[in-house]
């Protein structure tokens, strides 16, 4: 397969155009659970992108080796495994952030939308663009989750980046709004409203953006 | 479609040189991150003691000793909850328990209850509880001042039939639209209280002993 500037588009394409959250609508559990605040948007969203960064890369590269009917278990098992690991390490040197993402760290194992790119994507490409791919998959993901963290922080809390110093960062929010926060932003439904903001967002960008979709060159109608 | 199409030996194969890689990387986390784990809970129960204890005491070198008891009636729990009685050169100074009101809007309620010896709460905190947001989560003290009306409380003041909220015709307050939940703290602070009262002195000669026999197998 030659690769062509066609492949690389395609390979990055769940930065934006295919992201997995918010163009195949998949992952959504945790991401509408832990993005009460941008800091748990981000550090759920680092972890889910080392993940499927290197359990597809090692599918990509396993693929010669393997009869179909084994992938999808060993997929699981690579997954398990680093998010084992991941789980305890952020447990060892970010004990309250651990503490905060709860359940969700340890459920990227079974995120459909990590384990989907693990095994269909490393099974059909080479290892370079299951690499790339993988990438833009994990930072997609992480842009939804930051963006949706940031949305409802900013609307629910009234704070920016509130409890950095979970992630090794600063104590003080980045910015604090003199309003206060409207509470449904952080509760439950306050995810929902969020996401749908978005998704509106995202609808009105491609929509209006040529096929072609690299989109630098845009310009929308006023 | 894909080349290759693999074969079912070198699939055995890697399935059982990943299994054992994935089994040996994950002892290998384990190991690294045990010790630090179990660090982050000690300092973790450490500041929240010191969040219960009365403000001369936070800070202080104090020694700890842990006991395990059990009394669902009072303590709210059928298994043993965590109290630590704090001595300083084997006088006691306050007891912290880590008990349960049972009874919380959505679920049990974890609090920290810090009594002095002479039966007065010298601070109380809600360390896991999963009330309402915007109502019952006024227990917190981030949120609102609620917790602190325990402060320097005792059985006889008020007395025990007016450990209740207002509603229920006691002296302490409610937080408003969470009338469910103040209840459960209330009444698992007054029980905590009881419990205190009717085993004073055996927390503290079985503290008592705990370090004596600590101290006789690390002179």
């Amino acid at each position: 397969m030659n690769p062509t500037p066609d492949t690389w588009r395609e390979a990055a394409a769940p930065l934006w155009r295919n992201n997995m959250a918010l163009g195949q609508l998949v992952g959504l559990c945790p991401l509408l659970a832990v993005t009460t605040t941008l800091v748990g948007g981000i550090a759920l969203g680092l972890a889910s992108a080392a993940v499927v960064v290197v359990a597809s890369t090692t599918m990509a590269l396993l693929k010669p080796l393997l009869v179909p009917a084994a992938r999808l278990p060993l997929a699981l098992l690579i997954l398990a495994a680093l998010v084992t690991g991941i789980d305890f390490f952020t447990e060892a040197l970010f004990y309250d952030l651990h503490e905060r993402l709860g359940i969700f760290m340890p459920l990227i194992v079974v995120n459909t939308g990590l384990l989907a790119h693990a095994e269909n994507v490393a099974s059909r490409r080479g290892v370079a663009f299951t690499f790339v791919s993988a990438l833009a998959t994990g930072l997609g993901f992480l842009f939804a989750l930051a963006a949706l963290g940031a949305l409802r922080e900013l609307l629910g809390s009234g704070t920016l980046l509130a409890g950095a110093e979970l992630l090794g960062g600063d104590a003080d929010p980045l910015l604090t709004s003199p309003f206060g926060g409207m509470l449904v932003a952080t509760l439950p439904p306050g995810a929902f409203f969020g996401m749908a903001l978005l998704l509106a967002l995202r609808n009105r960008l491609t929509t209006i953006e040529p096929m072609a979709g690299a989109g630098a060159t845009r310009e929308a109608p006023r | 479609m894909a080349s290759a199409k693999g074969n079912p030996l070198a699939t055995a194969a890697v399935a059982a040189a990943l299994a054992a890689g994935a089994l040996y990387a994950v002892d290998w986390v384990y190991d690294w991150s045990d010790d630090l784990i179990a660090a982050n809970e000690r300092a973790r129960v450490v500041a929240r003691l010191n969040s219960v204890l009365e403000p001369g005491l936070r800070g202080r070198d104090l020694t700890t000793t842990r006991l395990a008891v059990t009394d669902p009636e009072l303590l709210g729990a059928n298994e043993p909850i965590d109290v630590f009685v704090l001595t300083d050169r084997g006088a006691p100074m306050a007891t912290v328990f880590a008990t349960v009101a049972p009874h919380g809007y959505n679920a049990e309620i974890g609090l920290l209850i810090g009594i002095s010896p002479i039966g007065t709460v010298t601070g109380v905190r809600a360390v896991r509880h999963r009330e309402t947001q915007g109502l019952g989560d006024a227990i917190e003290t981030a949120k609102s001042d609620w917790m602190l009306q325990f402060d320097d409380k005792a059985l006889g003041a008020p007395a025990t039939e007016l450990w209740a909220i207002r509603q229920d015709d006691g002296e302490l307050d409610a937080i408003s639209g969470a009338t469910v939940t103040s209840r459960a703290v209330v009444a698992a602070v007054r029980d905590t209280l009881l419990y205190f009262a009717q085993h004073r002195d055996e927390l503290y000669a079985r503290a008592a002993e705990a370090t004596a026999a600590a101290e006789a197998n690390d002179p």
